[in-house]
């Protein structure tokens, strides 16, 4: 059996991955992937320590995390869509109109 | 042997993370993305949480991930040529050689009998959608209930933002 150590560590690398993929991408969609690909890192290791401690209420807060997950998805993906209405350009250095 | 299911899966999800990040091509980016969240449900089986795996197939890999994709494909905003644009001989030697790789690692993994993590009596009722819908309809009822007003109001919003004109009603008078 793969102790939680291994699960943690899994996490954070995913995490890191997502962090960095944030950072340095420039297409809105892909940043907003990233955020998502942080969201399933961190229920990952809420499912982990579940596991771990023999109770229900980790996976319990793993489904309202996807909840929050898919409102955010729509919300995002909406501004994106109103940007590039606007802008013709989901280039995130190209939004800088709430910039002084 | 959960230990090289724990493997094969952590070495798929950081992959295919890695190949989200990296990929120019935006389309390409949400598919690897579907993978990783492919392999995150295999890793929840493995922690003993089915219910969980079968929802994050259906609710990540399969609605967020077709709005992602409907949206990357309603902007084509792709410098790169477009995947499907004309047919080549090159997509059928890949998707044949796609079908051999399958096959072989089904082939493979089929005479594992003990790959999935052995359910005792106990350990069955973890994670499964009797043991979560119990304690979800109990003793996290309000926060259910805040979960479908959040899900109304993020409908409703991006409704509201994603519309071409936002008609007010003295508008329209």
């Amino acid at each position: 059996m793969i102790g939680i150590d291994w699960y943690l560590a899994l996490s954070a690398v995913l995490f890191i991955i997502g962090v960095i993929g944030v950072l340095i991408r420039r297409n809105a969609i892909v940043i907003l992937m990233c955020v998502e690909l942080m969201l399933n890192s961190v229920n990952i290791s809420l499912i982990a320590f579940a596991s771990h401690h023999g109770d229900i209420t980790g996976q319990v807060l793993v489904f309202f995390v996807l909840a929050v997950a898919a409102a955010e998805a729509v919300i995002g993906l909406a501004i994106i869509l109103a940007i590039f209405r606007n802008n013709l350009s989901i280039d995130i250095t190209k939004v800088n109109l709430l910039r002084w | 042997m959960a230990t090289y299911a724990f493997v094969l899966l952590a070495v798929l999800a950081v992959a295919s993370a890695l190949a989200m990040v990296l990929n120019k091509n935006t389309v390409n980016s949400a598919l690897f993305l579907v993978l990783n969240l492919m392999s995150v449900a295999g890793l929840y089986l493995l922690l003993h949480a089915q219910f969980l795996a079968i929802i994050q197939i259906l609710v990540y890999a399969g609605a967020i991930m077709v709005l992602f994709l409907f949206v990357i494909m309603l902007l084509n905003v792709d410098e790169e040529e477009s995947l499907f644009d004309k047919f080549r001989a090159i997509y059928l030697v890949a998707f044949l050689l796609g079908v051999v790789v399958f096959g072989q690692i089904v082939y493979s993994l089929g005479g594992v009998t003990d790959l999935l993590p052995e359910i005792s009596a106990d350990m069955a009722y973890v994670g499964t959608v009797e043991a979560v819908g119990e304690v979800l309809y109990t003793t996290y009822l309000m926060p259910f209930e805040m979960t479908a007003i959040l899900l109304t109001a993020a409908v409703v919003g991006a409704l509201m933002i994603a519309q071409y004109k936002v008609k007010t009603s003295d508008q329209e008078e």
